[in-house]
């Protein structure tokens, strides 16, 4: 390993990412656009659900529970029905999401308890909606019909430690750090380095001293820099635009995102490896991309899949880092709490990554 | 350092490379002399780039045995590469790098420290005429500027030897003849340059030639001894009706090739006795007034010549 020779190759790689107009856009571009994007249309509290109600008992009661409801903000009664047929038509249509049915016998079911006094039908083509359903269900119905004794009726009180407001973006802007990284690190890295295959420098290159520990480097130690821009632009739009918290320390931030880039860096490094072209190289990034943003954790519940998916997402980068800075920012929790993931982290860099280098050879066959 | 052999740059032996069945080098022998232009000459597809990156160590030989200024190739293979500079068929600086940058990079890659390359740069910039486009992008260069470019490259860190694949390939006359020039500077201050082509004028050019043909060398020496060594005899023919001239011609048997160059037509006639009036007179008794005249081969009628009968060959072959 010379130097002189790892500093010229990443003084070599700015100057093509300063003329790189494309990528350069993409550094700040990508990161800004999911931000919006993500925080702004993933949100998972349901509001304003397009909704009918079939009222069959016409009472005080049941007049009351419509207005209730109505009041939690999750449905909007925006059709008054007189037939059930009405409701399928609806929901087939797409015109409603959900339906509030009210028996006939609605104050007789109260009193007797023997059959559900409320009937919700959903569109469980959605489900969202269905989640939302749910909670509907689960709301004590002499809370709705005499608000004073709700107290005394909650069977389980739920305690919302970090994110009390159940904010959708102060759950998702933390692991949208680890997907925007994952999508640029990865596919940055991979074309970079086919790019020089692609257009023939490499052939000049492998006929000189350079190694291949040297190259490959010094392709990657600008990618780095990028990397940690990208987790600032996200965070100061995080902080600025939805108020994410940042309960833990700044610095293991940029700890766990430094190591997680590491390892996203090491990946490209080995697809670039397997692609020939940088279409190839597009193509394997996002090959690799989709499954670590659908059982990182960041999506859908880690607990909730079956343990073969556990186990294969224990494998991918982001997994380990969606639980890292989760728990930084908002349990504030410490890198060294946290030390297995970080583990997990470091040992995916140095297999891939030794992987990588051993595939790297001097020579065109 | 190596055992130095003091007259060879280059010794191959049983040189052969196959891609799956094709065979793209076929038990090449190859000796290539110190301070000499030694030239590939050869079609597109004959194993000219094949062999170049093989004696560099690019591309691992099938069989054979290489030796290189001494080294053992592909063993050596790394060490080899601080002494030899390489220039490929296709531009393989940085377009997106300009001049200077790029020729900063080459010179750090080959761990000359600042000063030295600072004033090996200038040196070069200024020897390849480079001085007015030292700040432009390489890739908005002329074709013979990117070639200088790539020389400049290819020379900064003073190789004993450079191998260049094609160099003229996408380059205008003027520049190529500037080119030439500049390979026999090197050549006189001791550089040994292996080029491969396949433009006539340039092969002649070089102090000894090897020309290819399907993978296989099937003629070797200085210019001058393959032309005296061509077995056959040229003749320029001349006649009013050269079309017709050149129909009855096709039908005589033993004339390798024949081609209309301006106002005459060029043969080459297989068994050099009595040709001109073997000629003449099948012509005559076609009834076709030509005047039939011998000619000194030229590089062109060593060229068709050695690889005609290998196309027979192949063709008889595959039959």
């Amino acid at each position: 390993m010379n130097l002189r020779r790892l500093i010229a190759i990443v003084v070599k790689e700015l100057r093509q990412l300063r003329r790189d107009k494309l990528t350069f856009a993409m550094i700040v571009g990508i990161p800004t656009m999911q931000l919006l994007l993500f925080g702004y249309a993933i949100n998972l509290d349901i509001r304003h659900l397009s909704a009918a109600v079939l009222d069959q008992a016409q009472t005080a009661h049941s007049r009351e529970v419509i207005a209730q409801l109505g009041q939690t903000g999750v449905m909007d009664f925006t059709y008054r029905l007189d037939a059930p047929q009405q409701i399928d038509a609806l929901l087939r249509a797409g015109k409603i999401s959900a339906a509030l049915v009210i028996p006939p016998d609605f104050e007789r079911r109260v009193a007797v308890h023997d059959a559900p006094p409320l009937q919700i039908i959903v569109d469980g083509s959605d489900q969202v909606v269905q989640q939302a359903a749910r909670q509907l269900a689960g709301l004590p119905l002499p809370q709705l019909l005499d608000p004073a004794s709700a107290t005394a009726v909650a069977n389980v009180e739920i305690v919302n430690f970090y994110n009390p407001e159940r904010r959708a973006p102060v759950n998702t802007v933390p692991g949208l750090i680890g997907v925007i990284l994952t999508m640029t690190m990865v596919l940055f890295t991979a074309m970079a380095i086919v790019r020089e295959r692609e257009r023939g420098n490499l052939e000049f290159l492998i006929a000189t001293p350079v190694s291949p520990t040297e190259l490959t480097l010094g392709k990657v130690l600008p990618f780095i820099a990028i990397g940690l821009i990208q987790v600032t632009v996200v965070l100061a739009l995080g902080v600025a635009i939805f108020h994410v918290p940042i309960n833990g320390s700044l610095v293991d931030v940029y700890g766990a995102a430094l190591v997680f880039i590491i390892a996203s860096l090491s990946l490209g490094v080995f697809l670039s490896t397997l692609a020939k072209t940088q279409f190839q190289a597009m193509q394997l990034a996002f090959f690799t991309f989709l499954p670590q943003i659908l059982l990182s954790g960041f999506m859908f519940p880690f607990a909730g899949m079956p343990w073969p998916a556990q186990w294969l997402a224990e494998i991918f980068p982001m997994t380990h880092f969606v639980r890292l800075i989760r728990g930084i920012m908002l349990r504030a929790a410490t890198l060294a709490e946290l030390w297995p993931e970080l583990a997990a982290l470091a040992a995916f860099c140095v297999v891939v990554l030794t992987i990588a280098i051993a595939r790297t050879r001097k020579r065109l066959d | 350092m190596p055992h130095a052999d003091s007259t060879n740059a280059i010794v191959a032996r049983g040189l052969t490379r196959r891609f799956g069945n094709v065979v793209a080098v076929d038990s090449l022998d190859l000796t290539v002399e110190r301070a000499q232009v030694y030239g590939f000459l050869g079609p597109n597809g004959s194993g000219k780039s094949t062999t170049i990156r093989m004696l560099c160590g690019l591309l691992l030989p099938s069989a054979g045995k290489i030796e290189v200024l001494g080294y053992q190739i592909p063993q050596q293979a790394e060490a080899l590469k601080r002494r030899i500079g390489y220039m490929t068929q296709k531009f393989s600086l940085y377009e997106d790098l300009t001049v200077i940058e790029n020729l900063e990079f080459v010179a750090a890659v080959h761990e000359l420290d600042r000063a030295r390359a600072k004033a090996r740069v200038s040196e070069l910039i200024e020897r390849y005429r480079l001085t007015g486009l030292r700040n432009q992008l390489a890739g908005t260069l002329s074709g013979g500027e990117k070639q200088r470019l790539a020389l400049a490259g290819a020379v900064l860190h003073g190789p004993e030897l450079l191998l260049l694949d094609e160099p003229t390939s996408a380059v205008d006359p003027q520049s190529r003849r500037e080119f030439w020039d500049s390979l026999f500077a090197l050549v006189a201050a001791g550089t040994t340059i292996l080029v491969s082509t396949h433009f006539m004028d340039e092969a002649e050019r070089c102090h000894r030639l090897a020309i290819l043909d399907h993978g296989r060398l099937v003629a070797d020496g200085s210019p001058r001894e393959l032309m005296d060594a061509l077995p056959g005899q040229v003749l320029l023919v001349e006649s009013a009706d050269l079309r017709r001239a050149r129909e009855r011609l096709e039908q005589f048997d033993g004339i390798d090739a024949s081609a209309q160059i301006g106002a005459h037509l060029r043969v080459l006639v297989r068994e050099r006795a009595d040709a001109r009036e073997r000629v003449a007179t099948y012509l005559r008794e076609g009834g076709i007034e030509a005047k039939v005249e011998n000619a000194a081969p030229n590089l062109e009628d060593v060229f068709v010549s050695v690889t005609r009968g290998k196309h027979d060959e192949h063709a008889e072959q595959a039959a």
